[in-house]
Protein backbone atom coordinates (compact mmCIF):
# COMPACT_ATOMS: atom_id res chain seq x y z
CA UNK A 1 0.00 0.00 0.00
CA UNK A 2 3.16 2.46 0.69
CA UNK A 3 4.74 1.52 -2.34
CA UNK A 4 5.02 4.77 -3.54
CA UNK A 5 5.81 6.74 -0.47
CA UNK A 6 8.58 3.52 0.66
CA UNK A 7 10.09 3.75 -3.50
CA UNK A 8 10.72 7.05 -2.75
CA UNK A 9 12.40 7.24 0.70
CA UNK A 10 14.78 4.66 -1.27
CA UNK A 11 15.62 6.84 -3.90
CA UNK A 12 17.65 9.94 -2.93
CA UNK A 13 21.59 9.46 -3.23
CA UNK A 14 23.76 9.69 -0.43
CA UNK A 15 24.06 12.50 0.95
CA UNK A 16 27.27 12.10 3.11
CA UNK A 17 29.77 12.05 0.23
CA UNK A 18 32.17 14.80 -1.22
CA UNK A 19 30.76 16.08 -4.68
CA UNK A 20 33.08 14.29 -6.58
CA UNK A 21 32.04 11.20 -5.50
CA UNK A 22 28.32 12.33 -5.68
CA UNK A 23 28.51 13.23 -9.51
CA UNK A 24 30.10 9.73 -10.42
CA UNK A 25 27.22 8.16 -8.31
CA UNK A 26 25.08 9.87 -10.34
CA UNK A 27 26.62 8.87 -13.11
CA UNK A 28 26.33 5.35 -12.34
CA UNK A 29 22.50 5.12 -12.60
CA UNK A 30 22.44 6.25 -15.94
CA UNK A 31 22.67 2.57 -17.61
CA UNK A 32 20.11 1.62 -15.39
CA UNK A 33 18.01 4.03 -15.84
CA UNK A 34 18.45 3.86 -19.89
CA UNK A 35 17.22 0.15 -19.80
CA UNK A 36 14.06 0.91 -17.28
CA UNK A 37 13.37 4.23 -20.04
CA UNK A 38 13.74 1.01 -23.14
CA UNK A 39 11.86 -1.40 -21.78
CA UNK A 40 9.22 1.34 -20.51
CA UNK A 41 9.01 2.77 -24.66
CA UNK A 42 8.54 -1.19 -25.16
CA UNK A 43 5.61 -1.15 -22.49
CA UNK A 44 4.20 1.79 -23.54
CA UNK A 45 4.99 1.82 -27.33
CA UNK A 46 1.89 -0.94 -28.76
CA UNK A 47 -0.68 1.66 -26.90
CA UNK A 48 0.78 4.59 -28.11
CA UNK A 49 0.36 2.89 -31.70
CA UNK A 50 -3.14 1.98 -31.11
CA UNK A 51 -4.29 5.61 -29.90
CA UNK A 52 -2.63 7.21 -32.83
CA UNK A 53 -3.95 4.64 -35.07
CA UNK A 54 -7.43 4.35 -33.95
CA UNK A 55 -7.64 8.52 -35.55
CA UNK A 56 -5.96 7.00 -39.27
CA UNK A 57 -7.76 5.73 -42.44
CA UNK A 58 -7.10 1.68 -43.20
CA UNK A 59 -4.44 2.94 -45.41
CA UNK A 60 -2.01 4.62 -42.24
CA UNK A 61 -2.92 2.46 -40.23
CA UNK A 62 -0.22 0.07 -41.37
CA UNK A 63 2.37 2.48 -43.11
CA UNK A 64 5.74 2.41 -42.62
CA UNK A 65 7.31 4.00 -40.94
CA UNK A 66 3.87 4.13 -38.86
CA UNK A 67 2.38 7.49 -38.45
CA UNK A 68 3.78 9.19 -34.78
CA UNK A 69 1.47 11.84 -34.47
CA UNK A 70 -2.67 11.70 -34.13
CA UNK A 71 -5.05 11.49 -37.60
CA UNK A 72 -7.94 13.21 -39.04
CA UNK A 73 -9.84 9.92 -38.95
CA UNK A 74 -11.11 9.89 -35.43
CA UNK A 75 -14.69 11.14 -36.10
CA UNK A 76 -15.30 8.40 -38.92
CA UNK A 77 -13.79 5.38 -37.17
CA UNK A 78 -16.19 6.43 -34.11
CA UNK A 79 -18.89 6.33 -36.67
CA UNK A 80 -18.36 3.36 -38.49
CA UNK A 81 -17.99 1.53 -35.42
CA UNK A 82 -21.08 2.82 -33.82
CA UNK A 83 -23.15 1.76 -37.28
CA UNK A 84 -21.58 -1.46 -37.17
CA UNK A 85 -22.19 -2.43 -32.65
CA UNK A 86 -23.91 0.23 -31.26
CA UNK A 87 -20.66 1.35 -29.22
CA UNK A 88 -23.02 3.13 -26.61
CA UNK A 89 -24.85 0.52 -25.67
CA UNK A 90 -21.80 -1.65 -25.29
CA UNK A 91 -20.15 0.70 -23.44
CA UNK A 92 -23.14 1.25 -21.10
CA UNK A 93 -23.83 -2.55 -20.98
CA UNK A 94 -19.89 -2.74 -19.51
CA UNK A 95 -20.30 0.20 -17.53
CA UNK A 96 -23.43 -1.22 -15.59
CA UNK A 97 -22.03 -5.35 -15.56
CA UNK A 98 -18.92 -4.13 -14.21
CA UNK A 99 -19.86 -1.51 -11.76
CA UNK A 100 -23.00 -3.47 -10.16
CA UNK A 101 -21.33 -6.54 -9.85
CA UNK A 102 -18.44 -4.67 -8.14
CA UNK A 103 -20.79 -2.71 -5.79
CA UNK A 104 -22.58 -6.17 -4.88
CA UNK A 105 -19.12 -8.47 -4.82
CA UNK A 106 -17.66 -5.62 -2.64
CA UNK A 107 -20.30 -6.08 -0.12
CA UNK A 108 -20.33 -9.61 -0.08
CA UNK A 109 -17.07 -9.71 1.19
CA UNK A 110 -17.20 -6.53 3.47
CA UNK A 111 -20.02 -8.46 5.30
CA UNK A 112 -18.57 -11.54 4.85
CA UNK A 113 -15.03 -10.60 5.99
CA UNK A 114 -16.97 -8.29 8.88
CA UNK A 115 -18.32 -11.87 10.55
CA UNK A 116 -14.78 -13.70 9.94
CA UNK A 117 -12.99 -11.36 11.54
CA UNK A 118 -15.04 -9.98 14.30
CA UNK A 119 -17.44 -12.83 15.58
CA UNK A 120 -16.61 -16.16 16.96
CA UNK A 121 -19.22 -18.51 15.85
CA UNK A 122 -20.18 -22.05 15.38
CA UNK A 123 -18.35 -23.30 11.91
CA UNK A 124 -16.79 -20.62 11.27
CA UNK A 125 -13.14 -21.89 10.73
CA UNK A 126 -15.17 -25.09 8.73
CA UNK A 127 -16.59 -22.27 6.71
CA UNK A 128 -13.49 -19.87 5.72
CA UNK A 129 -11.68 -23.32 4.80
CA UNK A 130 -14.45 -24.30 1.89
CA UNK A 131 -14.83 -20.83 0.78
CA UNK A 132 -10.73 -20.91 0.54
CA UNK A 133 -10.64 -23.79 -1.21
CA UNK A 134 -12.25 -23.17 -4.12
CA UNK A 135 -9.48 -20.67 -5.11
CA UNK A 136 -7.58 -23.92 -6.98
CA UNK A 137 -10.55 -24.72 -8.83
CA UNK A 138 -10.14 -22.95 -12.42
CA UNK A 139 -13.38 -21.35 -13.42
CA UNK A 140 -13.37 -23.18 -16.07
CA UNK A 141 -15.09 -25.97 -14.40
CA UNK A 142 -17.69 -23.64 -13.53
CA UNK A 143 -18.93 -22.52 -17.05
CA UNK A 144 -20.78 -25.86 -18.21
CA UNK A 145 -22.76 -25.94 -15.28
CA UNK A 146 -23.20 -21.93 -15.16
CA UNK A 147 -24.34 -22.29 -18.57
CA UNK A 148 -26.99 -24.62 -17.69
CA UNK A 149 -28.55 -23.10 -14.52
CA UNK A 150 -28.86 -19.80 -16.67
CA UNK A 151 -30.27 -21.77 -19.21
CA UNK A 152 -33.16 -23.45 -16.67
CA UNK A 153 -33.55 -19.89 -14.59
CA UNK A 154 -34.26 -18.29 -18.52
CA UNK A 155 -31.23 -15.79 -17.97
CA UNK A 156 -29.37 -16.61 -20.83
CA UNK A 157 -28.36 -12.93 -22.52
CA UNK A 158 -29.34 -10.86 -19.46
CA UNK A 159 -27.66 -8.66 -16.99
CA UNK A 160 -28.18 -11.03 -14.21
CA UNK A 161 -26.10 -13.89 -16.07
CA UNK A 162 -23.30 -12.14 -16.24
CA UNK A 163 -23.35 -10.16 -12.85
CA UNK A 164 -24.90 -13.11 -10.52
CA UNK A 165 -21.65 -15.32 -10.84
CA UNK A 166 -19.09 -12.33 -9.66
CA UNK A 167 -20.88 -11.48 -6.23
CA UNK A 168 -19.09 -14.37 -4.33
CA UNK A 169 -15.53 -13.71 -4.81
CA UNK A 170 -13.34 -16.02 -1.99
CA UNK A 171 -10.57 -14.08 -3.15
CA UNK A 172 -11.90 -10.62 -2.04
CA UNK A 173 -13.82 -12.36 1.38
CA UNK A 174 -10.05 -13.03 2.29
CA UNK A 175 -8.57 -10.40 1.86
CA UNK A 176 -11.46 -8.14 4.07
CA UNK A 177 -11.26 -10.70 6.65
CA UNK A 178 -7.50 -9.61 6.70
CA UNK A 179 -7.75 -6.32 6.63
CA UNK A 180 -10.20 -6.52 9.09
CA UNK A 181 -8.81 -8.87 11.31
CA UNK A 182 -6.01 -6.00 11.57
CA UNK A 183 -8.64 -3.33 12.83
CA UNK A 184 -8.67 -2.70 17.13
CA UNK A 185 -11.50 -4.43 18.73
CA UNK A 186 -11.68 -1.17 21.08
CA UNK A 187 -12.81 1.19 18.23
CA UNK A 188 -15.84 -0.91 17.55
CA UNK A 189 -16.45 -1.44 21.06
CA UNK A 190 -16.35 2.00 22.00
CA UNK A 191 -19.81 2.40 19.09
CA UNK A 192 -21.03 -0.12 21.01
CA UNK A 193 -21.20 1.36 24.39
CA UNK A 194 -22.27 4.27 22.57
CA UNK A 195 -25.12 2.83 21.49
CA UNK A 196 -24.74 2.23 18.25
CA UNK A 197 -26.41 -0.90 16.20
CA UNK A 198 -24.50 -3.14 14.49
CA UNK A 199 -25.26 -1.67 11.26
CA UNK A 200 -24.15 1.42 12.54
CA UNK A 201 -20.98 0.25 13.43
CA UNK A 202 -19.99 -1.44 10.31
CA UNK A 203 -21.44 1.85 8.28
CA UNK A 204 -19.97 4.40 10.91
CA UNK A 205 -16.87 2.80 12.13
CA UNK A 206 -15.58 -0.46 9.92
CA UNK A 207 -16.41 1.11 6.37
CA UNK A 208 -14.40 4.70 6.98
CA UNK A 209 -11.61 3.02 8.32
CA UNK A 210 -11.31 0.03 5.89
CA UNK A 211 -11.98 2.96 2.84
CA UNK A 212 -8.55 2.66 1.59
CA UNK A 213 -8.83 -1.30 1.50
CA UNK A 214 -12.54 -1.06 -0.32
CA UNK A 215 -11.34 1.29 -2.80
CA UNK A 216 -8.30 -1.05 -3.65
CA UNK A 217 -10.19 -4.09 -3.88
CA UNK A 218 -12.74 -2.28 -5.66
CA UNK A 219 -10.79 -1.35 -8.43
CA UNK A 220 -9.34 -4.71 -8.83
CA UNK A 221 -12.57 -6.39 -8.73
CA UNK A 222 -13.83 -3.42 -11.47
CA UNK A 223 -10.81 -3.98 -13.84
CA UNK A 224 -11.54 -8.01 -13.76
CA UNK A 225 -15.15 -7.74 -14.60
CA UNK A 226 -14.61 -5.08 -17.08
CA UNK A 227 -12.00 -7.39 -18.98
CA UNK A 228 -13.72 -10.53 -18.58
CA UNK A 229 -14.19 -12.90 -21.74
CA UNK A 230 -15.16 -16.24 -21.72
CA UNK A 231 -17.93 -16.04 -19.83
CA UNK A 232 -19.75 -13.57 -21.22
CA UNK A 233 -18.77 -14.77 -24.57
CA UNK A 234 -20.62 -17.90 -23.54
CA UNK A 235 -23.77 -16.11 -21.77
CA UNK A 236 -24.44 -13.22 -23.93
CA UNK A 237 -26.29 -14.04 -27.32
CA UNK A 238 -27.67 -10.95 -29.17
CA UNK A 239 -25.39 -8.03 -30.22
CA UNK A 240 -27.10 -5.79 -27.69
CA UNK A 241 -26.25 -6.99 -24.90
CA UNK A 242 -22.28 -7.60 -25.84
CA UNK A 243 -19.59 -6.02 -23.45
CA UNK A 244 -16.69 -4.50 -24.75
CA UNK A 245 -14.29 -7.69 -24.62
CA UNK A 246 -17.06 -9.67 -26.53
CA UNK A 247 -18.19 -6.87 -28.87
CA UNK A 248 -14.16 -6.46 -29.73
CA UNK A 249 -13.62 -10.02 -30.40
CA UNK A 250 -16.25 -10.49 -32.16
CA UNK A 251 -15.59 -7.52 -34.41
CA UNK A 252 -12.30 -8.91 -35.03
CA UNK A 253 -13.26 -12.47 -35.80
CA UNK A 254 -15.72 -11.26 -38.64
CA UNK A 255 -13.44 -12.52 -41.86
CA UNK A 256 -15.14 -10.15 -43.75
CA UNK A 257 -14.36 -7.10 -41.70
CA UNK A 258 -11.35 -5.13 -43.59
CA UNK A 259 -12.12 -1.88 -41.79
CA UNK A 260 -9.35 -1.81 -39.33
CA UNK A 261 -10.16 1.90 -38.22
CA UNK A 262 -13.47 1.14 -36.62
CA UNK A 263 -11.37 -2.13 -34.68
CA UNK A 264 -8.59 -0.22 -33.37
CA UNK A 265 -10.78 2.79 -32.52
CA UNK A 266 -13.30 0.45 -30.15
CA UNK A 267 -10.01 -1.25 -28.93
CA UNK A 268 -8.60 2.35 -27.94
CA UNK A 269 -12.61 3.03 -26.49
CA UNK A 270 -12.20 -0.70 -23.84
CA UNK A 271 -8.89 0.29 -23.15
CA UNK A 272 -8.60 4.29 -22.71
CA UNK A 273 -10.84 4.22 -19.63
CA UNK A 274 -8.95 2.06 -17.48
CA UNK A 275 -5.40 3.96 -18.74
CA UNK A 276 -7.25 7.18 -17.38
CA UNK A 277 -8.43 5.65 -14.21
CA UNK A 278 -4.71 3.89 -13.78
CA UNK A 279 -3.24 6.99 -13.79
CA UNK A 280 -5.16 8.79 -11.94
CA UNK A 281 -5.32 5.97 -9.06
CA UNK A 282 -2.42 4.69 -9.59
CA UNK A 283 -1.49 3.63 -6.31
CA UNK A 284 -5.37 1.89 -5.43
CA UNK A 285 -4.82 0.04 -8.59
CA UNK A 286 -0.76 -1.39 -7.53
CA UNK A 287 -2.21 -2.27 -4.01
CA UNK A 288 -5.12 -3.71 -5.41
CA UNK A 289 -3.40 -5.88 -7.34
CA UNK A 290 -0.24 -7.06 -5.18
CA UNK A 291 -2.68 -7.64 -2.55
CA UNK A 292 -2.74 -10.89 -2.91
CA UNK A 293 1.16 -11.13 -3.50
CA UNK A 294 2.41 -9.59 0.11
CA UNK A 295 -0.25 -10.25 2.00
CA UNK A 296 -0.55 -14.25 1.05
CA UNK B 1 -30.32 -3.88 39.58
CA UNK B 2 -33.44 -4.00 37.46
CA UNK B 3 -31.95 -4.87 33.95
CA UNK B 4 -35.16 -5.37 31.39
CA UNK B 5 -34.13 -9.52 31.12
CA UNK B 6 -36.55 -9.74 27.67
CA UNK B 7 -34.44 -7.00 25.72
CA UNK B 8 -31.30 -8.45 27.33
CA UNK B 9 -32.16 -11.62 25.62
CA UNK B 10 -33.24 -10.37 22.64
CA UNK B 11 -29.80 -8.35 22.71
CA UNK B 12 -28.09 -11.99 23.12
CA UNK B 13 -30.16 -13.95 20.46
CA UNK B 14 -29.62 -10.77 17.69
CA UNK B 15 -25.53 -10.98 18.46
CA UNK B 16 -25.86 -14.92 17.76
CA UNK B 17 -27.61 -14.39 14.96
CA UNK B 18 -25.68 -11.50 13.92
CA UNK B 19 -22.52 -13.24 11.97
CA UNK B 20 -24.27 -15.89 9.96
CA UNK B 21 -26.93 -12.62 8.41
CA UNK B 22 -23.72 -10.85 8.10
CA UNK B 23 -22.58 -13.95 6.10
CA UNK B 24 -25.82 -14.88 4.29
CA UNK B 25 -25.13 -12.74 0.69
CA UNK B 26 -21.69 -14.72 0.80
CA UNK B 27 -22.94 -18.40 1.57
CA UNK B 28 -26.04 -18.22 -0.78
CA UNK B 29 -24.39 -16.54 -3.84
CA UNK B 30 -21.06 -19.08 -3.05
CA UNK B 31 -23.58 -22.22 -2.64
CA UNK B 32 -25.30 -21.04 -5.97
CA UNK B 33 -22.56 -19.86 -8.19
CA UNK B 34 -19.76 -21.78 -6.68
CA UNK B 35 -20.36 -24.91 -4.99
CA UNK B 36 -23.13 -26.19 -7.06
CA UNK B 37 -21.37 -25.18 -10.25
CA UNK B 38 -18.12 -27.20 -8.65
CA UNK B 39 -20.05 -30.50 -7.85
CA UNK B 40 -22.47 -30.54 -11.13
CA UNK B 41 -19.68 -30.23 -13.22
CA UNK B 42 -17.97 -33.26 -11.58
CA UNK B 43 -21.51 -35.46 -12.30
CA UNK B 44 -21.31 -33.72 -15.80
CA UNK B 45 -18.11 -35.86 -16.28
CA UNK B 46 -19.72 -38.44 -15.40
CA UNK B 47 -22.34 -38.18 -18.24
CA UNK B 48 -22.79 -38.37 -22.56
CA UNK B 49 -25.33 -36.98 -24.51
CA UNK B 50 -26.81 -33.88 -24.64
CA UNK B 51 -30.00 -32.34 -24.13
CA UNK B 52 -32.16 -34.31 -22.92
CA UNK B 53 -30.79 -37.34 -24.09
CA UNK B 54 -27.89 -37.49 -21.18
CA UNK B 55 -27.06 -40.78 -19.40
CA UNK B 56 -24.53 -42.19 -17.47
CA UNK B 57 -21.60 -43.00 -18.87
CA UNK B 58 -19.40 -43.71 -15.81
CA UNK B 59 -15.53 -42.94 -16.56
CA UNK B 60 -15.96 -43.28 -20.74
CA UNK B 61 -15.35 -39.31 -21.22
CA UNK B 62 -12.27 -40.03 -18.89
CA UNK B 63 -11.39 -43.08 -21.47
CA UNK B 64 -11.91 -40.90 -24.22
CA UNK B 65 -9.55 -37.86 -23.19
CA UNK B 66 -6.68 -40.06 -22.70
CA UNK B 67 -7.05 -41.33 -26.46
CA UNK B 68 -7.97 -37.87 -27.89
CA UNK B 69 -5.04 -36.89 -30.01
CA UNK B 70 -6.88 -33.36 -30.06
CA UNK B 71 -6.44 -32.99 -26.18
CA UNK B 72 -2.68 -34.22 -26.43
CA UNK B 73 -2.23 -31.50 -28.59
CA UNK B 74 -4.04 -28.86 -26.92
CA UNK B 75 -2.04 -29.68 -23.51
CA UNK B 76 1.15 -30.08 -25.56
CA UNK B 77 0.72 -26.39 -26.66
CA UNK B 78 -0.32 -25.20 -23.40
CA UNK B 79 3.02 -26.92 -21.75
CA UNK B 80 5.22 -25.43 -24.46
CA UNK B 81 4.01 -22.34 -23.99
CA UNK B 82 3.93 -21.83 -19.88
CA UNK B 83 7.73 -23.52 -19.78
CA UNK B 84 9.18 -21.05 -22.06
CA UNK B 85 7.09 -17.74 -21.20
CA UNK B 86 6.51 -18.28 -17.33
CA UNK B 87 10.33 -18.98 -16.90
CA UNK B 88 10.88 -15.98 -19.29
CA UNK B 89 8.84 -13.60 -18.01
CA UNK B 90 10.03 -14.11 -14.12
CA UNK B 91 13.52 -14.11 -15.11
CA UNK B 92 12.84 -10.50 -17.04
CA UNK B 93 10.30 -9.49 -14.08
CA UNK B 94 13.34 -10.20 -11.65
CA UNK B 95 16.04 -8.29 -13.42
CA UNK B 96 13.24 -5.21 -13.58
CA UNK B 97 12.66 -5.00 -10.57
CA UNK B 98 16.24 -5.23 -9.15
CA UNK B 99 16.82 -2.19 -11.72
CA UNK B 100 13.97 -0.66 -10.40
CA UNK B 101 15.03 -1.12 -6.56
CA UNK B 102 18.51 0.53 -7.59
CA UNK B 103 19.39 3.09 -5.57
CA UNK B 104 20.31 5.60 -8.54
CA UNK B 105 18.21 4.97 -10.97
CA UNK B 106 16.17 8.53 -11.75
CA UNK B 107 12.68 8.82 -12.55
CA UNK B 108 11.93 5.77 -10.58
CA UNK B 109 7.89 6.57 -10.19
CA UNK B 110 7.94 6.65 -13.98
CA UNK B 111 9.46 3.32 -15.11
CA UNK B 112 7.22 1.77 -12.64
CA UNK B 113 4.11 3.35 -14.15
CA UNK B 114 4.77 2.60 -17.70
CA UNK B 115 5.91 -1.11 -16.89
CA UNK B 116 2.75 -1.64 -15.08
CA UNK B 117 0.93 -0.38 -16.94
CA UNK B 118 0.44 -3.32 -19.28
CA UNK B 119 -1.24 -5.53 -16.78
CA UNK B 120 -4.34 -3.15 -16.67
CA UNK B 121 -5.16 -3.79 -20.49
CA UNK B 122 -8.07 -6.29 -21.20
CA UNK B 123 -6.41 -9.19 -22.42
CA UNK B 124 -8.84 -9.31 -25.67
CA UNK B 125 -8.05 -5.75 -26.11
CA UNK B 126 -4.16 -7.02 -25.92
CA UNK B 127 -5.07 -9.83 -28.25
CA UNK B 128 -6.42 -6.82 -31.35
CA UNK B 129 -3.71 -4.79 -31.25
CA UNK B 130 -0.91 -7.32 -30.91
CA UNK B 131 -2.74 -9.26 -34.35
CA UNK B 132 -2.05 -5.85 -36.05
CA UNK B 133 1.02 -5.52 -34.86
CA UNK B 134 1.99 -8.98 -35.77
CA UNK B 135 0.36 -9.14 -39.74
CA UNK B 136 2.64 -10.86 -41.62
CA UNK B 137 2.54 -8.94 -44.90
CA UNK B 138 2.10 -5.35 -43.20
CA UNK B 139 2.54 -5.75 -39.84
CA UNK B 140 5.01 -3.17 -37.76
CA UNK B 141 7.02 -6.28 -35.80
CA UNK B 142 8.06 -7.40 -39.40
CA UNK B 143 8.34 -3.45 -40.91
CA UNK B 144 10.89 -3.35 -38.07
CA UNK B 145 12.45 -6.48 -38.44
CA UNK B 146 12.84 -5.88 -42.23
CA UNK B 147 14.19 -2.07 -41.38
CA UNK B 148 17.24 -3.63 -39.99
CA UNK B 149 17.80 -6.04 -41.86
CA UNK B 150 16.46 -9.47 -40.71
CA UNK B 151 13.62 -11.09 -42.35
CA UNK B 152 10.19 -10.68 -41.24
CA UNK B 153 8.53 -13.82 -39.55
CA UNK B 154 5.32 -15.36 -40.24
CA UNK B 155 3.72 -14.63 -36.97
CA UNK B 156 0.24 -16.27 -37.27
CA UNK B 157 0.91 -18.05 -40.03
CA UNK B 158 3.31 -20.61 -38.89
CA UNK B 159 2.57 -23.20 -35.82
CA UNK B 160 5.75 -22.39 -34.06
CA UNK B 161 5.98 -18.62 -34.53
CA UNK B 162 2.28 -18.35 -33.24
CA UNK B 163 2.93 -19.58 -30.15
CA UNK B 164 5.41 -17.83 -29.56
CA UNK B 165 3.38 -14.88 -30.60
CA UNK B 166 1.10 -15.96 -27.93
CA UNK B 167 4.87 -15.95 -25.55
CA UNK B 168 5.61 -12.69 -26.90
CA UNK B 169 1.47 -11.11 -25.61
CA UNK B 170 1.88 -12.76 -22.62
CA UNK B 171 4.88 -11.69 -21.67
CA UNK B 172 4.33 -8.01 -22.20
CA UNK B 173 1.28 -8.63 -20.72
CA UNK B 174 1.89 -9.62 -17.31
CA UNK B 175 5.92 -8.92 -16.73
CA UNK B 176 5.04 -5.79 -15.39
CA UNK B 177 2.98 -6.97 -12.70
CA UNK B 178 5.38 -9.50 -11.71
CA UNK B 179 8.66 -6.40 -11.55
CA UNK B 180 6.18 -4.93 -9.32
CA UNK B 181 5.32 -7.70 -7.27
CA UNK B 182 9.17 -8.09 -6.93
CA UNK B 183 9.65 -5.01 -6.26
CA UNK B 184 7.38 -4.86 -3.31
CA UNK B 185 9.60 -8.07 -1.61
CA UNK B 186 12.63 -6.31 -2.31
CA UNK B 187 11.45 -3.18 -0.56
CA UNK B 188 11.25 -5.41 2.60
CA UNK B 189 14.50 -6.58 2.89
CA UNK B 190 16.29 -5.03 5.55
CA UNK B 191 19.37 -2.78 4.05
CA UNK B 192 21.53 -3.88 7.12
CA UNK B 193 21.74 -6.86 5.52
CA UNK B 194 23.31 -5.85 2.46
CA UNK B 195 25.43 -3.30 4.70
CA UNK B 196 27.10 -5.96 6.49
CA UNK B 197 28.22 -8.20 3.19
CA UNK B 198 29.64 -5.56 1.31
CA UNK B 199 31.68 -4.88 4.87
CA UNK B 200 32.41 -8.78 4.64
CA UNK B 201 33.53 -7.92 0.68
CA UNK B 202 30.73 -9.78 -1.17
CA UNK B 203 30.27 -8.64 -4.78
CA UNK B 204 27.00 -7.70 -6.45
CA UNK B 205 26.37 -11.27 -7.90
CA UNK B 206 27.03 -12.59 -4.51
CA UNK B 207 24.90 -10.14 -2.61
CA UNK B 208 21.84 -11.27 -5.35
CA UNK B 209 22.33 -14.88 -4.80
CA UNK B 210 22.86 -14.88 -0.91
CA UNK B 211 20.36 -12.23 0.10
CA UNK B 212 17.84 -11.03 -2.35
CA UNK B 213 16.82 -14.46 -4.11
CA UNK B 214 16.43 -16.24 -0.80
CA UNK B 215 14.54 -13.11 0.94
CA UNK B 216 12.37 -13.00 -2.41
CA UNK B 217 11.86 -16.87 -2.06
CA UNK B 218 8.08 -16.40 -0.56
CA UNK B 219 7.22 -13.64 -3.45
CA UNK B 220 8.69 -15.91 -5.94
CA UNK B 221 6.43 -19.09 -5.24
CA UNK B 222 3.45 -17.19 -5.33
CA UNK B 223 4.75 -15.68 -8.72
CA UNK B 224 5.62 -18.84 -10.07
CA UNK B 225 2.33 -20.68 -9.00
CA UNK B 226 0.03 -17.77 -10.41
CA UNK B 227 1.42 -17.34 -13.13
CA UNK B 228 1.92 -21.13 -13.69
CA UNK B 229 -2.05 -21.43 -13.71
CA UNK B 230 -2.91 -18.98 -15.36
CA UNK B 231 -0.66 -20.43 -18.39
CA UNK B 232 -2.31 -23.33 -17.58
CA UNK B 233 -5.72 -21.31 -17.90
CA UNK B 234 -4.73 -19.64 -21.44
CA UNK B 235 -7.72 -18.85 -23.55
CA UNK B 236 -8.25 -14.73 -24.46
CA UNK B 237 -4.82 -14.97 -26.19
CA UNK B 238 -5.10 -17.42 -28.51
CA UNK B 239 -8.71 -17.36 -29.00
CA UNK B 240 -8.42 -13.59 -30.15
CA UNK B 241 -4.63 -13.98 -31.87
CA UNK B 242 -5.30 -16.96 -33.94
CA UNK B 243 -8.27 -18.91 -32.96
CA UNK B 244 -6.13 -21.87 -32.21
CA UNK B 245 -4.49 -21.88 -35.24
CA UNK B 246 -2.76 -22.40 -37.41
CA UNK B 247 -3.60 -26.08 -37.48
CA UNK B 248 -4.45 -26.44 -33.88
CA UNK B 249 -0.70 -24.98 -32.85
CA UNK B 250 -2.13 -22.74 -30.11
CA UNK B 251 -4.94 -24.65 -29.25
CA UNK B 252 -5.32 -24.64 -25.59
CA UNK B 253 -6.84 -26.80 -23.32
CA UNK B 254 -9.31 -23.71 -22.03
CA UNK B 255 -10.14 -23.37 -26.07
CA UNK B 256 -10.61 -27.12 -26.15
CA UNK B 257 -12.97 -27.65 -22.95
CA UNK B 258 -14.97 -24.72 -25.14
CA UNK B 259 -15.35 -25.81 -28.03
CA UNK B 260 -16.80 -28.98 -26.53
CA UNK B 261 -19.08 -27.68 -24.40
CA UNK B 262 -20.38 -24.75 -26.67
CA UNK B 263 -19.82 -25.43 -30.09
CA UNK B 264 -20.42 -29.23 -30.17
CA UNK B 265 -22.48 -28.93 -26.75
CA UNK B 266 -21.40 -32.36 -25.27
CA UNK B 267 -21.44 -31.13 -21.69
CA UNK B 268 -20.31 -34.11 -20.17
CA UNK B 269 -16.90 -34.16 -22.23
CA UNK B 270 -15.87 -30.49 -21.67
CA UNK B 271 -16.56 -31.22 -17.94
CA UNK B 272 -14.18 -34.27 -18.21
CA UNK B 273 -11.31 -31.62 -19.54
CA UNK B 274 -12.31 -29.37 -16.91
CA UNK B 275 -11.52 -31.78 -14.23
CA UNK B 276 -8.55 -33.28 -16.23
CA UNK B 277 -7.53 -29.18 -15.87
CA UNK B 278 -8.06 -29.19 -12.30
CA UNK B 279 -6.11 -32.16 -11.67
CA UNK B 280 -3.24 -30.84 -14.06
CA UNK B 281 -3.72 -27.48 -12.33
CA UNK B 282 -3.36 -28.79 -8.49
CA UNK B 283 -0.47 -31.33 -8.86
CA UNK B 284 1.38 -29.08 -10.49
CA UNK B 285 0.73 -26.20 -7.89
CA UNK B 286 1.87 -28.85 -5.12
CA UNK B 287 4.53 -29.65 -6.61
CA UNK B 288 5.81 -26.24 -7.33
CA UNK B 289 4.55 -25.05 -3.43
CA UNK B 290 7.04 -28.57 -2.36
CA UNK B 291 10.12 -28.11 -4.39
CA UNK B 292 10.16 -24.21 -3.54
CA UNK B 293 8.67 -23.57 -0.16
CA UNK B 294 10.50 -26.60 1.71
CA UNK B 295 13.89 -25.59 1.18
CA UNK B 296 13.90 -23.39 4.25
Amino acid sequence: MTLTTRATRVAPPTTGTTAGKGLRARLRGWPTTLILAAVTGLSVAPFYWLVISATHSDADIFSWPPKLLPGSHLGENLSHLDAKIGIGRVLLNSLLVSGVQTIGALVVALLAGYAFAKFRFRGRTTLFVVLLSTLVVPDQVLLVPLFKMMMSFGLMDSYQALILPGLCVPFAIFLMRQALAGMPDELLDAARVDGAGELRVLFGVVVPVMRPVLAALGIFLFLGSWNSFVWPLIALRSPDMHTLPVALATLHGMKSNTDYGLILAGTALSTLPMMALFLALQRQFISGLLAGATKG
Amino acid sequence: MPAPPPSRRRAILRRKALPYLLLAPALVTFGVFKAYPIVSSLLLSLTTGSGANTRNAGLANYRKLLDDPLFWTALGNTARILVVQVPLMLALALGLSVALHAALVRFRTVWRLGIFMPSVTGLVATGVVFAFLLDTDRGAVNSLLEAIGLSGVDWLGDGFWARMAVVLVLTWHYTGYNAVIYLAGLQGIPKELYEAAMVDGAGPLRRFFSITLPALRPVLLFTVVLSTIGTLQLFDEPYVLTRGGPDNATLTVSMYLYDNGFRYFDFGYASAIAYALTLIVSVLGAVQMRLMGERE
